[in-house]
C-alpha cells in the first residue's frame, strides 16, 4: 500500500468526488480537480518517466505547462492515445490510463538505462563523431539509434475526435489570469472595451491565488482573498468573456493570435462523443496585454535531475492547491527568498522541512526569521553538491560556498530527503513577445530577460514584464494599462501591499562542486540530458552562439522547449566565454508556445472537407449512371461510363466509337466561361490572344491561344463574339481562375485605359456538347424552333435560342472533329436538357462519353491539350500552330518572348504524332523518346504527351513532342523502355479527316 | 497574417488576398523594340527589395481589384496602401 | 587531420573528460586580403571554400557570414536529398551532388548522417502520373535509380499513407528514389567548415557585407563590419540574402524572396523509415533520427525577408498531413519556423558568373537547395577557380533568363523541393 500524501483542506480539489486512474497498469485513486501529476504525487508516486538520451529515472518536477520529465503515453493502444502529454497538465478523469514512455521493459527497470552507464563516451555532438565505419554502415547503426530516440508512440489509428476553428475579434486581449491578468480584465472591460480573457489552467488566478498566508496582503486582505474577490467581479462583467483551458499557442504580427481551448480533455471518455475536443481560436485582437507570469528556474548542480526534486514552486503549489505534499522529509535549496513561501506552506500543514539551503549568505527578511522561528536550519551561504538516491531523492550533501561563488569549501555535510524543492529565482514569461517580434533587454539586477520594445499594439504586465514583487505588479499593472487602454478612472486607487519577502538572490548559473565538471551530470536541459559539461564542450570545440550550443546540444530542443534551461544554458554560455549576457544571442522562442494537437490546426477539414468539390449540374446524372470520376483541379468530371462488366479501355473504345459513328454526349461544364463586355472587348482579345480578333463577325466563334508573357502557351479555349461589344471567352477547366485573375491584372495595371468589364459565369451555364453525325438531328430536337441548317448555323458560330421558355445559346464548335454543337443554358436546366438529349438521342444510339473519350477524340484530330501536351516551355511555334500567330499584330502578350535568341531556334521540342511500328502498342504517356540507344549517355529527344489506341482507326496513336520534330516527318525513333524498345514513326500530329470534312458531314 | 487595408473595401485579413510582386514596372509599350536583355530585365530581373518595398496586391476573395502596398519586407510592416496609377508615398 | 573523430578518440577522449577536444573551426578576424571570399557561411558556402581549398589549391579564402554558420536555410530546411528531376541539367547537377553525399561522412570525417531511406514523390491525378511516369523514364535514361509505384507498391513501402481512394485526392500511384534520403543539416555546415578551416580557410562569423567595391567591371573587395576586405574573386552564396548583395554590386537578379516554413512534431519512437512528397496536396514528411516527424509546407507569394510566414500555409500543411496520414492527429506541433528562400522563375538555380569580373553567384535555389549542397560547392569552387563553368553547371548561367533557355522544373510541374 502505497502512502497517502494527500492533506485536508486544499482549494481546488473537490474531495467528495473520488476518480481512479491506471497508471502503469496499476489503479490509484484521486480527486476531481487533480492534475495526474498531483494525483499521483498523493500517491508518493515520483518516478514517472526515463529520460531521452540516458534514460535516467525522472520524476515530477513542475506543475505547469513547462514541466521537461513527467511525460507520459495517454491511452496506449487505443485510437485517443496520444504521446508526451505533460501529467502536470492532464486533469483526471474516470478511466484514465497513463503509462511511462521511452523505457524498456518499465520504468522501473529500463533496459535503455545502460546508456547512463556509457555516458562518458556519449558527450554532447557525439554521433557526429563516430558511426562513420565501415562507410556503407551508417544506416544499420542509425537503425538503433531511431529505435532508442522518440519518446511516446505515435498513435496507429484515425482520431475519433472532432475539432473546430473560431474567429475572435475583440478591442483587447489579455494573456494570463493571474492577478495582473485579472486587474488588466477588469480595467478594460469596465471602460466598456470588448476584452477577452484567457488562461491555460482550468481556475482563474495564476499562482497568486494560493498565495493565501499572512506575509502577504493587499488592502488588509490576505492576497488570495483580495483576488477571489476581484474574481468574483469580474466573471459578472459584460464586456469581459472569460476563457480557462485556453492556452495561447502563438503570437503572430498584426495582433493575430492562436489560442487553443481545450474543451473535453478533462472529460471521462464516454462523454466526449460528439463533441468537439479543441477549438483553436484565431484572434484578431486591436489590443493586447500579455500578463502571461513568470516561471521559476531551477539550479543547476550535480545530480540535480532525480525524482523528488521539484522547483519549490511546484511543491508550494501542490501543497496550497491540491491538498498534497511532495515528501514527508523536505529540503529546500534556493538563492532567493520564494522557496521560504514554500517552507511556511509546509510548515503550516505539519509537514517536516528538513533544512532550506541557501546560496546567499546573508538573509534578511521576514519570511526568514518566520521560518527560524519553526526550528528549520537555514544553511546560509551553501550549496548543494551531489544528491543521492536512483528513482527517488534520499539525501544530498551540501558544502560552504566561496565568497565568489566560483568554488565551495570546507566540509562536506550530508542531509537526509525524500524531496528537494529548488528555487533560481523567476524568469519572466517572454515566450510569446518574442514570438510576435518583440525585442528584450537583460536586466543586471536579478539576471532576467525582459521586453524592451513592442513590435505592435501590445503590453506587457505583471511579472512577465519584469515585476516579480506584489507591489510592484499591482501599481505597474495599474500604470500601465492605463496608459496603454487610455483610460482614466479604474476602481483601483491605492494599494496598501504587505509582503514578506526581500528580493535579493544570489544568481549563479552553474553551482560548484567538489568534484571536476567532467564527473558531474548537472543538467541543464532534462528532458534532452544536456548538462553543463555539454555546453562547455561545445564552446571548446568553437561553438559559440546559443543557437550553435542549443543544436549541437540538444539544449532546449526538447517537448519544454527548454522553458527551464534555457536562460542556463546562456549563463553558463556567457560566464564561460566571460562576455555579456545577450551577447551571444538569446535562443528564439518559436511558435507553438506548448505543443498544438495537429487535428487542432486543421479543425474542420478533414476528410471531405479537405477541399473543396465542385460539381457539374449534371453531376447526379453521371453518378445515377455508372460514371467514373477524375479529379480536375477542385471538379469532378465524368471519367467514363462502364457498362456493366466493362472495364475501362472497353468503355472508353465504345465511347469513342459511338461519337464518330453516332453521336456522343459530354458534360462541359466545368469549361471556364468569362463574360467579357465593353467597348474595347475586341482589343483586349487582340493583346490577350496570338491571334486577331477584330473582324471576327457577331455571332461566330475563333479559337484562341493565350500565352505568358514569356511566350509559352498558358491556355486556350473558344470565344464567342455575342454583340458588338460583347463576348464569352471558354478556358481550360484547371486554368479558368488563373486566367480571370491575369486578365484582370492585365486591364487593371497595365491598360486600364481599356473599357473593358470580366465576370466569371463558369457556374452559371451548364454546358452540353453533343457530337457526331446524328448530333443535328438530335439536337433539332430538342430545339424544334432552331434552323440548324448549314447554311444557316455553320460551324464556328453560334445563336440565341429558347428551349421552351428558357434562354439558351448554341455554339456549333468542336473539339472532337465531328460536326458538334454545345448548348449552354443556366445551370439549373442543365440537367433536364441533357435528360432531354439523351432521349432525344435514343433513336441515335447517343452516348455519354467522359473525358478519357474526349482527349482520344481530339488526339485522334491532334488538338492540344494545355497542360499535358504543353508544360510551360512550349511555344505555339513549337505545337506547330504557327497560323494562330498574328504577324500583323504589333504586341500581344509574350510575343516579344517568342523572339529571344533560344526562343526561336528551330530546334526546340516541337508537337508531332507518333505511330508505333505495331499498331496494337499503346504507348505509356510519359515515355522518353530517343533516336539511338546505341551512344552513351542516351541523349531524349523529347516524350509522349499523349497515346490511346483508336477505335476509330483501329491503331495506336501517340502526340508528343521532340527536338527538330518538324524536320523529321517519317523518320524512326525509339522509346525506350525498361523492359523493351519501341520502334514508332514520326507522323503528322492529325491522324484522322486531314481536311476536316467530317465537321460538316451529312448522313 | 497581415491586416491588409485594401483601399475598396477597408481592413482584411491577408488570406482573401494576393501578392503580385514588386510595383511600378511598367509592360514596355513597344517591345518588339527592345533588346533580349531589355525584355529579359522587364521579364525577370527584380530587385527583390529588403526593406520598404512597393508591391501589388490583388484583392482576389474580395472586390478583385489590383492596388500597390508600401511594406517593409524585413518586417513585413505595411508602410501604406494606395490604387494603382497613384504615385508611391515618399520612403 | 589535427582531431580525427571516431570511436576510439571518443573514448580516448572520455578518460580526459572531453577536456581536450579542439575547437572545429577557428574564429580568425580577417586578414586584409584574400584570394578569395565566399559571402554567406551556410552549407553552399562552406562548401564552396573547401572545394576551392581542396580541389583547386586555393588557401588563401576566407568565408564570411553575417550571423553564425549554417544559420539560414541550412538549418532550417527539412533536409530531404534526391536527384530525380526532370531535365538533364538539372539531373546532372543534383545527382553529382548525391554522390558526393555518399561519400561525404567519410570525406569529411564528420557523419552527416546521411541516410538513403528513399523519397517517394505521390501522384494524385492523372496529369500527375503522367508527369512522374515522364520523369521517370527521364531520371532511368539519365542514369539515376527510380521506379514508378502503383497505389499497392506506394503502401507497400509506406504503410501509413492512406491510399484509400475513397479520398478527396486520392493517391493514385507514385515514383520512388531509393537513394534518395535524409542527412543531418547542421552537420553539413560544421563537418564542411570543420574540414575548410584545416585547410587554412578563415571562418569569419558575425560579419556582415555592407557593400562590394568594384573598380569599373571588376570587384576589388568588400566592406564588412569588420573593414574593408581585399579580393579579385568574390563569391556570393547568400541564398535569400542574394538580391541584397547583388544590389550593392549594382546587379539585379531574376529572384524573389519569399517565406517558406517548415515544422517538427514532438518525438515519437519510429513510424515513418522513409520520405513522402505530395506536390498536389502539398505536404511533405519524413522523420528525424530524434524521432520527430518533420514536414515541409509551401512558400508564400510575397517577398518577406522576416523569417516569418503566414499561417495559413502551416495550415494548409497540415490539413493535406491528415489527409494522407489521418493517425497523426493526434500528433502535436513542437516548433515551428520560417527561412528566407530566393527563388527564379524557372525554379532552377543559378551558379554563374556576372557581368563583373570578379563576382560569382550561387543562389536561387528555391525550396530545394540542402540537397544540392556538396555539388553545388564543388562546382561553384570550379567555376571561381576556372573563371569558366563546369560542364554541368554550365546551363546553370544568368543568360539564360535573356535567351530563353530556362531549366524548367517548376513549369515541368516536376517538385523543386
Amino acid at each position: 500500500m502505497s502512502k497517502n500524501l494527500r492533506f485536508k483542506s486544499s482549494k481546488l480539489v473537490d474531495e467528495t468526488y473520488r476518480i481512479s486512474f491506471k497508471f502503469n497498469n496499476k489503479t490509484y485513486y484521486g480527486y476531481k480537480g487533480d492534475t495526474l501529476a498531483s494525483a499521483l504525487l498523493a500517491n508518493d508516486v515520483h518516478l514517472v518517466g526515463r529520460s531521452f538520451k540516458y534514460h535516467r529515472p525522472r520524476g515530477i518536477m513542475t506543475a505547469g505547462s513547462e514541466e521537461p520529465n513527467a511525460i507520459i503515453q495517454l491511452h496506449d493502444n487505443t485510437s485517443r492515445t496520444e504521446p508526451n502529454v505533460r501529467a502536470t497538465e492532464i486533469e483526471i478523469y474516470e478511466g484514465l490510463v497513463a503509462s511511462s514512455q521511452n523505457c524498456w521493459p518499465s520504468v522501473n527497470f529500463d533496459i535503455g538505462g545502460i546508456n547512463n552507464i556509457l555516458s562518458p563516451i556519449l558527450p554532447a555532438g557525439f554521433y557526429y563523431k563516430t558511426f562513420m565505419w565501415p562507410k556503407s554502415f551508417w544506416e544499420k547503426y542509425e537503425y538503433f539509434i531511431r529505435k532508442s530516440a522518440g519518446l511516446g508512440k505515435s498513435p496507429k489509428e484515425a482520431d475519433p475526435d472532432i475539432y473546430e476553428h473560431k474567429y475572435i475579434h475583440c478591442d483587447v486581449l489579455i494573456i494570463g489570469a493571474g492577478i495582473s491578468g485579472i486587474m488588466a480584465a477588469k480595467m478594460s472591460a469596465k471602460n466598456g472595451l470588448k476584452t477577452l480573457l484567457v488562461d491555460e489552467k482550468s481556475f482563474l488566478g495564476g499562482s497568486t491565488i494560493y498565495d493565501n498566508s499572512e506575509f502577504s496582503k493587499i488592502n488588509n486582505q490576505i492576497t488570495s482573498s483580495w483576488l477571489e474577490k476581484e474574481i468574483n467581479e469580474i466573471s459578472k462583467l459584460e464586456n469581459l468573456e472569460i476563457k480557462t483551458r485556453t492556452s495561447v499557442a502563438a503570437f503572430h504580427g498584426y495582433n493575430f493570435l492562436l489560442a487553443r481551448e481545450n474543451l473535453t480533455d478533462h472529460l471521462p471518455i464516454n462523454q466526449r462523443e460528439n463533441k468537439i475536443r479543441h477549438r483553436l481560436l484565431k484572434i484578431r485582437a486591436k489590443k493586447v496585454i500579455s500578463a502571461t507570469g513568470a516561471m521559476e528556474r531551477p539550479l543547476i548542480f550535480d545530480n540535480n535531475d532525480r525524482p523528488g526534486i521539484l522547483l519549490s514552486s511546484a511543491i508550494k503549489k501542490y501543497i496550497d492547491l491540491y491538498g498534497v505534499a511532495c515528501g514527508e522529509n523536505n529540503i529546500l535549496f534556493t538563492n532567493n527568498d520564494t522557496a521560504y513561501e514554500t517552507a511556511m506552506s509546509l510548515v503550516q500543514r505539519g509537514i517536516k522541512v528538513n533544512a532550506i539551503i541557501d546560496n546567499r549568505e546573508q538573509i534578511d527578511s521576514k519570511l526568514s526569521y518566520e521560518v527560524e522561528k519553526n526550528n528549520i536550519r537555514i544553511f546560509k551561504g551553501y550549496t548543494v553538491v551531489d544528491t543521492y538516491g536512483y528513482k527517488r531523492i534520499n539525501g544530498l550533501t551540501i558544502m560552504e560556498l566561496s565568497k565568489d561563488g566560483q568554488k565551495v569549501i570546507g566540509k562536506k555535510i550530508k542531509l537526509s530527503c525524500d524531496s528537494l524543492g529548488v528555487s533560481g529565482g523567476w524568469t519572466p514569461a517572454v515566450h510569446l513577445f518574442t514570438q510576435s517580434g518583440g525585442k528584450l533587454k537583460f536586466r543586471e539586477d536579478d539576471q532576467v530577460f525582459i521586453p524592451n520594445k513592442y513590435p505592435s499594439d501590445q503590453l506587457s504586465v505583471g511579472s512577465c514584464n519584469g515585476d516579480l514583487g506584489l507591489d510592484e505588479i499591482t501599481i505597474n499593472t495599474v500604470l500601465s494599462v492605463k496608459k496603454f487602454l487610455n483610460i482614466n478612472n479604474t476602481d483601483y486607487k491605492t494599494f496598501e501591499i504587505v509582503t514578506a519577502i526581500n528580493k535579493s538572490k544570489r544568481n549563479i548559473w552553474l553551482l560548484p562542486s567538489n568534484k571536476i565538471l567532467g564527473k558531474t551530470k548537472s543538467f541543464v536541459d532534462y528532458q534532452n540530458d544536456a548538462t553543463a559539461k555539454d555546453i562547455k564542450l561545445a564552446l571548446r570545440e568553437g561553438f559559440r552562439s546559443i543557437e550553435h550550443v542549443k543544436r549541437y546540444t540538444t539544449t532546449g530542443m526538447g517537448t519544454d522547449q527548454g522553458k527551464l534551461g534555457n536562460m542556463h544554458a546562456l549563463g553558463i554560455i556567457s560566464e564561460t566565454a566571460g562576455t555579456k549576457m545577450g551577447e551571444h544571442g538569446t535562443t528564439t522562442f518559436r511558435p507553438p508556445y506548448t505543443p498544438l494537437t495537429f487535428g487542432t490546426i486543421v479543425g474542420r477539414n478533414v476528410g471531405e472537407f479537405f477541399d473543396i468539390i465542385r460539381r457539374t449540374p449534371i453531376h447526379d446524372w453521371h453518378v445515377a449512371n455508372n460514371a467514373k470520376f477524375e479529379n480536375v483541379g477542385q471538379w469532378k468530371r465524368a471519367w467514363y461510363y462502364p457498362n456493366k462488366n466493362e472495364n475501362m479501355h472497353q468503355a472508353v473504345q465504345r465511347e469513342s466509337k459511338a461519337a464518330r459513328d453516332c453521336a456522343g454526349i459530354l458534360d462541359a461544364s466545368t469549361l471556364g466561361k468569362i463574360d467579357i463586355q465593353g467597348t474595347d472587348a475586341s482589343e483586349f482579345l487582340n493583346r490577350v490572344y496570338t491571334n486577331a480578333w477584330s473582324k471576327l463577325a457577331i455571332g461566330k466563334c475563333r479559337y484562341g491561344l493565350m500565352l505568358n508573357e514569356d511566350g509559352m502557351v498558358y491556355d486556350d479555349g473558344v470565344t464567342t463574339r455575342l454583340d458588338e461589344n460583347h463576348y464569352i471567352m471558354t478556358t481550360t477547366t484547371g486554368g479558368a481562375a488563373n486566367v480571370l485573375g491575369k486578365l484582370e491584372d492585365y486591364l487593371q495595371t497595365e491598360w486600364p485605359e481599356l473599357d473593358v468589364y470580366l465576370s466569371s459565369v463558369t457556374d452559371h451555364y451548364a454546358t452540353i456538347s453533343v457530337c457526331g453525325p446524328h448530333s443535328k438531328k438530335i439536337v433539332s430536337k430538342v430545339i424544334p424552333d432552331l434552323d440548324f441548317s448549314d447554311e444557316k448555323f455553320p460551324h464556328m458560330s453560334f445563336k440565341n435560342t429558347k428551349i421552351g421558355q428558357i434562354k439558351c445559346r448554341v455554339m456549333r464548335i468542336s473539339f472532337t472533329g465531328e460536326q458538334s454543337y454545345e448548348i449552354n443554358i443556366q445551370s439549373n436546366y442543365g440537367k433536364s436538357v441533357w435528360e432531354k438529349c439523351m432521349e432525344a438521342g435514343k433513336d441515335f444510339n447517343i452516348t455519354p462519353y467522359g473525358t478519357e473519350t474526349m482527349h482520344l477524340l481530339r488526339a485522334e484530330k491532334g488538338f492540344i491539350i494545355v497542360g499535358q501536351d504543353t508544360d510551360a516551355t512550349m511555344t505555339p511555334i513549337d505545337l506547330q500552330m504557327n497560323w494562330i500567330v498574328s504577324k500583323k499584330k504589333y504586341d500581344f502578350i509574350g510575343k516579344r518572348s517568342l523572339y529571344r535568341s533560344d526562343t526561336i531556334k528551330d530546334n526546340r521540342k516541337q508537337l508531332v504524332g507518333l505511330l508505333t511500328e505495331n499498331p496494337e502498342e499503346v504507348l505509356e504517356e510519359g515515355a522518353q523518346i530517343v533516336a539511338d540507344i546505341k551512344k552513351l549517355p542516351i541523349e531524349m529527344l523529347g516524350h509522349v504527351t499523349s497515346s490511346y489506341y483508336s477505335p476509330n482507326l483501329n491503331k495506336s496513336i501517340a502526340l508528343g513532342v521532340v527536338k527538330g520534330g518538324k524536320k523529321m516527318l517519317g523518320q524512326k525513333l525509339i522509346i525506350p523502355m525498361e523492359n523493351k524498345n519501341i520502334n514508332v514513326t514520326v507522323a503528322d500530329p492529325v491522324f484522322l479527316d486531314k481536311k476536316g470534312e467530317r465537321l460538316n458531314a451529312k448522313l | 497574417m497581415f491586416l491588409i487595408n485594401c483601399p475598396f473595401c477597408g481592413e482584411r485579413e491577408q488570406s482573401e488576398f494576393k501578392a503580385g510582386g514588386e510595383a511600378h514596372i511598367e509592360r514596355p509599350k513597344q517591345p518588339t523594340e527592345l533588346s533580349d536583355d531589355e525584355w529579359a530585365e522587364f521579364l525577370f530581373m527584380r530587385k527583390n527589395i529588403k526593406g520598404v518595398q512597393f508591391e501589388r496586391w490583388n484583392h482576389a476573395h474580395g472586390c478583385r481589384k489590383w492596388f500597390n502596398i508600401a511594406r517593409d519586407t524585413s518586417n513585413d510592416q505595411i508602410k501604406a496602401v494606395y490604387k494603382m496609377g497613384e504615385k508611391p508615398p515618399v520612403k | 587531420m589535427k582531431n580525427k573523430y571516431s570511436i576510439f578518440s571518443l573514448i580516448k577522449n572520455a578518460f580526459s573528460y572531453h577536456e581536450n577536444w579542439e575547437k572545429a573551426w577557428k574564429d580568425p578576424e580577417p586578414k586584409k586580403e584574400y584570394e578569395a571570399i565566399i559571402v554567406g557561411g551556410g552549407g553552399h558556402g562552406l562548401a564552396t571554400a573547401y572545394y576551392l581549398a581542396k580541389k583547386h589549391n586555393m588557401k588563401n579564402i576566407a568565408v564570411v557570414e553575417k550571423g553564425w554558420i549554417g544559420g539560414g536555410n541550412t538549418g532550417r530546411n527539412t533536409t530531404i536529398i534526391r536527384s530525380n528531376y526532370l531535365w538533364d541539367a538539372s539531373a546532372g547537377l543534383y545527382d553529382h551532388a548525391l554522390k558526393i553525399w555518399e561519400g561525404l561522412s567519410q570525406e569529411l570525417n564528420y557523419n552527416v548522417m546521411f541516410s538513403q531511406r528513399g523519397v517517394i514523390n505521390l501522384a494524385h491525378n492523372l496529369q500527375d502520373v503522367r508527369d512522374l511516369k515522364r520523369r521517370t523514364h527521364a531520371n532511368r535514361l539519365n542514369g539515376i535509380d527510380a521506379v514508378y509505384l502503383n497505389t499497392e507498391g506506394v503502401k507497400k513501402f509506406c504503410p501509413i499513407i492512406n491510399t484509400s481512394q475513397d479520398i478527396r485526392y486520392p493517391v493514385l500511384g507514385g515514383t520512388l528514389q531509393r537513394r534518395a534520403g535524409t542527412a543531418r543539416h547542421d552537420a553539413v555546415a560544421w563537418g564542411y567548415a570543420r574540414g575548410a578551416d584545416e585547410m587554412g580557410v578563415d571562418i569569419i562569423q558575425n560579419c556582415e557585407v555592407k557593400g562590394i567595391k568594384r573598380n569599373g567591371d571588376k570587384v576589388e573587395g568588400i566592406e564588412t563590419n569588420k573593414g574593408f576586405i581585399k579580393a579579385k574573386k568574390i563569391a556570393v552564396a547568400a541564398a535569400g540574402h542574394s538580391s541584397v548583395i547583388a544590389n550593392m554590386a549594382g546587379l539585379k537578379l531574376p529572384l524573389e524572396s519569399k517565406p517558406l516554413q517548415a515544422l517538427v512534431s514532438e518525438p515519437v519512437k519510429p513510424i515513418i523509415d522513409t520520405v513522402v512528397m505530395s506536390n498536389a496536396v502539398h505536404a511533405y514528411v519524413s522523420q528525424s533520427d530524434k524521432g520527430e516527424l518533420v514536414i515541409g509546407a509551401g512558400t508564400d507569394d510575397y517577398i518577406s525577408y522576416s523569417q516569418k510566414g503566414s499561417h495559413d500555409i502551416v495550415e494548409g500543411t497540415l490539413n493535406a498531413i491528415l489527409e494522407l496520414y489521418p493517425i497523426f492527429s493526434r500528433m502535436r506541433m513542437l516548433r515551428q519556423w520560417g527561412g528566407i528562400v530566393d527563388i527564379c522563375p524557372d525554379a532552377s538555380p543559378i551558379i554563374s558568373k556576372t557581368s563583373i569580373k570578379g563576382l560569382y553567384f550561387n543562389c536561387g535555389w528555391g525550396t530545394g537547395g540542402f540537397k544540392a549542397t556538396p555539388g553545388s560547392g564543388d562546382l561553384f569552387a570550379h567555376t571561381i577557380a576556372n573563371d569558366e563553368p563546369h560542364k554541368l553547371n554550365a546551363a546553370f548561367n544568368l543568360n539564360r533568363f535573356v535567351s530563353g533557355d530556362l531549366v524548367d522544373e517548376h513549369g515541368a510541374a516536376a517538385v523543386a523541393h
